[in-house]
């Protein structure tokens, strides 16, 4: 079906949905590397207009990957919750805006639609809205997540300690994790990207984080960011594995890119769970998506980057995630050209996540190749905090020496709870106080030599 | 004259706390013990990132100097051939990492034969590639010194001229060596720049090029400079391959590397206390 409107005397045609969500993309470079972009900036409102007179109802009746070709569609059109949706059914997609701005969208009455929501409604309104639409929107949807402690309570934001290092050395990790707690990082998860892809220099770093969570009892959980399959398999010998990770992605040939399929995960989900290691909450699933990442795998169906990556969101909806995590600038300039590309997605990926109902956090995240710097980070970091995000990354001075790239810092989340008032896990912020890290007020106390943290970061 | 006057102290430095863990510094190339200007990093700290990234940032924007190259490979007694790739300026490089991977039309008739004393070369077992890639600090510093490393250990096989690649990305390689009739293509590139290091070299051998080949189809050798993997370890690393990769037929995930010349030696490392 084509869509049509006209601006003026000139009539503009969009040849079907998803020619039509792709002109109404703010636009990205990795859309136009998909040759899917507006060619013009009037295109690209004329298409925003045609959108705004959508009903919402119109993406249930016509995927924009076909049902008989994708398993992320089945998903998405055979989960939808019609009771949840009832109450914005009658929305077209310019009043669905105007409904999510409006006091009638209370946190409460958020939560409750989220399962009526498909990645496809909120990638819609999230293209006809502002950046600061989309940060008051989304900063009404609460998402609390559990394991170890209690993600996502509103006023609070987490910290994923990330202490990577080119070699897996445990020494040189457990250097890193000790100072990240010193800096009161560390509650969302401590996960590390290894490079290698041996199960038993895996099970080593479980096992070395995993001794340092055991021995000073901290609330929170830990991470070895490898292939589900892996995970599986370490759970199978008896390795500690707290959060079960995995990229993914928006459609089933991207997802088969990465090796991962909708039953893969089941199986995964299902093994995690079977540990029963969480203490207060039994959310085991730790999720990376990214915008671009279709697109880089040939496996795009001529959809825009951004509605995709919200797709990704329904797969993650399906396992209960504790987080899940848009690495926003990491792949690069091709997809996401420079910091206002890059920050314009941060915020939509956070809204159109919390939006469906997922713990969303962000790595606020650059190369040196995109056309962006530190400031742009601080803009995007302080945006997603007044946005109420999930959790950011910490890493030593934002140099991520394994990944080769620039995230968020041990020092900016500092910089945000300062700024914004933010508070940790309830959990990990009674901890913290408990060692002596940090006083009554969550702020860091003088640090000591002698605490019990650095007398012995041991190698497993 | 006047007596000594009773200056007043001077008033103190702000406060920078620092981090009394500067032991655990020596243990990961992590920026560790920063210390902090209340939530924030200190200034020498914020700046010494600065700089990193001003570095980053100039690699990835700084041309290849082909001249010099090119000199410098002809008293290896090296012959050059220049091409582009069918992006036409630094800009449209990055957003179109397809144009990276193919030659332009002219780099393209000057390969198929058209250039002077690149016909005869028709056939050769190795083409090395030298490319900016995404970083031409890299090849500035460290292409000459590794093609010096590798060719005595590419003695006996027949060698096309270095073609100098300018606007490339890997698969570039394939194009180069298909049009080339070479066996194997080295492709020499400057890696993505990093904080810590903004002058890596990535060394790719593939097998049989021609285009339309992916990464699955090659082998690489990675983070290649001073301060890194070093020309000789290097070389070592990738002639091995290069031996194996004729000795099979192929270079790829079928490949695998089992060279142990060129492991780093393990440095001395500060331990924490306890171990």
């Amino acid at each position: 079906m084509v869509y049509r409107h006209t601006v003026g005397r000139t009539a503009w045609a969009f040849g079907d949905l998803r020619d039509l969500m792709a002109k109404a993309t703010p636009l990205r470079s990795g859309d136009m590397l998909a040759g899917i972009a507006a060619g013009s900036a009037e295109e690209g409102m004329a298409a925003r207009h045609c959108l705004a007179d959508l009903p919402l109802k119109t993406f249930l009746a016509r995927p924009l990957v076909p049902y008989e070709d994708d398993d992320v569609t089945r998903l998405i059109v055979d989960g939808h919750d019609d009771a949840a949706f009832a109450p914005i059914a009658h929305l077209t997609v310019g009043d669905f805006r105007d409904w999510l701005l409006s006091d009638l969208a209370t946190p409460a009455v958020l939560a409750r639609v989220a399962r009526g929501i498909t990645p496809e409604m909120a990638a819609a309104v999230s293209k006809i809205m502002r950046n600061q639409d989309l940060i008051l929107a989304a900063k009404k949807c609460s998402v609390v997540t559990r394991f170890r402690n209690t993600i996502g309570l509103p006023g609070t934001m987490a910290v994923r300690l990330q202490p990577n290092h080119p070699t897996d050395d445990p020494d040189g990790i457990a250097a890193t994790v000790a100072e990240g707690l010193l800096y009161g990082c560390g509650d969302a998860v401590i996960g590390i990207n290894p490079v290698s892809d041996s199960p038993a220099v895996l099970a080593r770093l479980c096992h070395l984080l995993d001794d340092v969570i055991q021995r000073h009892a901290i609330p929170t959980q830990s991470c070895v960011l490898t292939h589900a399959t892996t995970s599986i398999g370490l759970i199978e010998s008896g390795v500690p594995v707290d959060l079960v990770f995995q990229s993914i992605a928006g459609t089933e040939a991207a997802n088969a890119s990465f090796g991962v399929t909708l039953g893969l995960l089941r199986e995964a989900h299902d093994a995690g769970r079977s540990l029963k290691r969480g203490t207060v909450g039994q959310n085991v699933m730790y999720f990376e998506t990214g915008q671009g990442s279709a697109l880089s795998a040939g496996a795009h169906h001529g959809v825009d980057q951004q509605t995709l990556e919200a797709r990704a969101y329904a797969v993650a909806r399906a396992f209960e995630p504790l987080l899940v995590n848009t690495v926003v600038g990491f792949i690069g300039p091709e997809y996401l050209y420079d910091g206002k590309q890059i920050i314009r997605a941060g915020l939509e990926d956070h809204f159109c996540g919390k939006l469906m109902g997922l713990p969303l956090g962000c790595d606020v995240c650059y190369t040196n190749h995109a056309e962006a710097d530190g400031d742009d980070m601080d803009a995007l970091m302080t945006l997603l905090g007044a946005a109420g995000v999930t959790f950011i990354m910490g890493i030593p001075g934002t140099d991520d020496v394994m990944l080769n790239y620039q995230s968020t810092s041990f020092h900016d989340q500092l910089y945000l709870r300062d700024a914004l008032g933010l508070k940790r896990a309830p959990e990990f912020e009674a901890w913290l106080q408990a060692m002596g890290i940090t006083g009554q007020d969550g702020r860091l106390r003088a640090p000591s030599a002698s605490h019990p943290l650095l007398a012995r970061a041991e190698a497993a | 004259m006047t007596g000594p006057v009773d200056r007043p102290a001077p008033p103190p430095l702000p406060p920078v706390t620092p981090d009394p863990w500067t032991h655990l510094a020596g243990l990961t190339p992590a920026r560790l013990a920063l210390g902090r200007s209340g939530a924030s990093l200190p200034s020498r700290e914020v700046l010494k990132l600065g700089l990193a990234h001003a570095k980053a940032r100039d690699a990835v924007h700084a041309a290849m100097d082909g001249d010099a190259l090119a000199n410098a490979l002809a008293g290896l007694g090296r012959d050059t051939v220049t091409v582009e790739s069918a992006a036409p300026d630094r800009a449209t490089y990055l957003r179109r990492p397809d144009f990276g991977r193919r030659l332009s039309a002219r780099s393209r008739a000057l390969l198929s034969g058209a250039g002077e004393g690149v016909a005869s070369a028709a056939g050769a077992d190795i083409a090395v590639v030298v490319a900016d890639g995404l970083s031409a600090s890299a090849v500035d510093l460290n292409a000459v010194p590794l093609i010096e490393a590798l060719l005595p250990r590419f003695a006996g096989r027949s060698l096309a001229p270095v073609v100098l690649a300018h606007q490339a990305r890997v698969a570039l390689g394939d194009e180069v060596g298909a049009l080339l009739g070479a066996r194997l293509v080295v492709m020499l590139i400057g890696e993505r720049p990093g904080l810590s290091a903004a002058d890596s070299l990535g060394a790719y051998l593939t097998y049989g090029p021609r285009v339309g080949l992916t990464d699955a189809a090659r082998n690489c050798v990675s983070n290649i400079r001073a301060a890194g993997l070093g020309p000789d370890a290097a070389a070592a690393k990738i002639a091995w391959l290069v031996d194996r990769a004729f000795a099979l037929s192929l270079t790829g995930v079928a490949l695998k590397d089992g060279s142990d010349a060129a492991e780093l030696p393990m440095s001395e490392k500060p331990r924490l206390s306890g171990n």
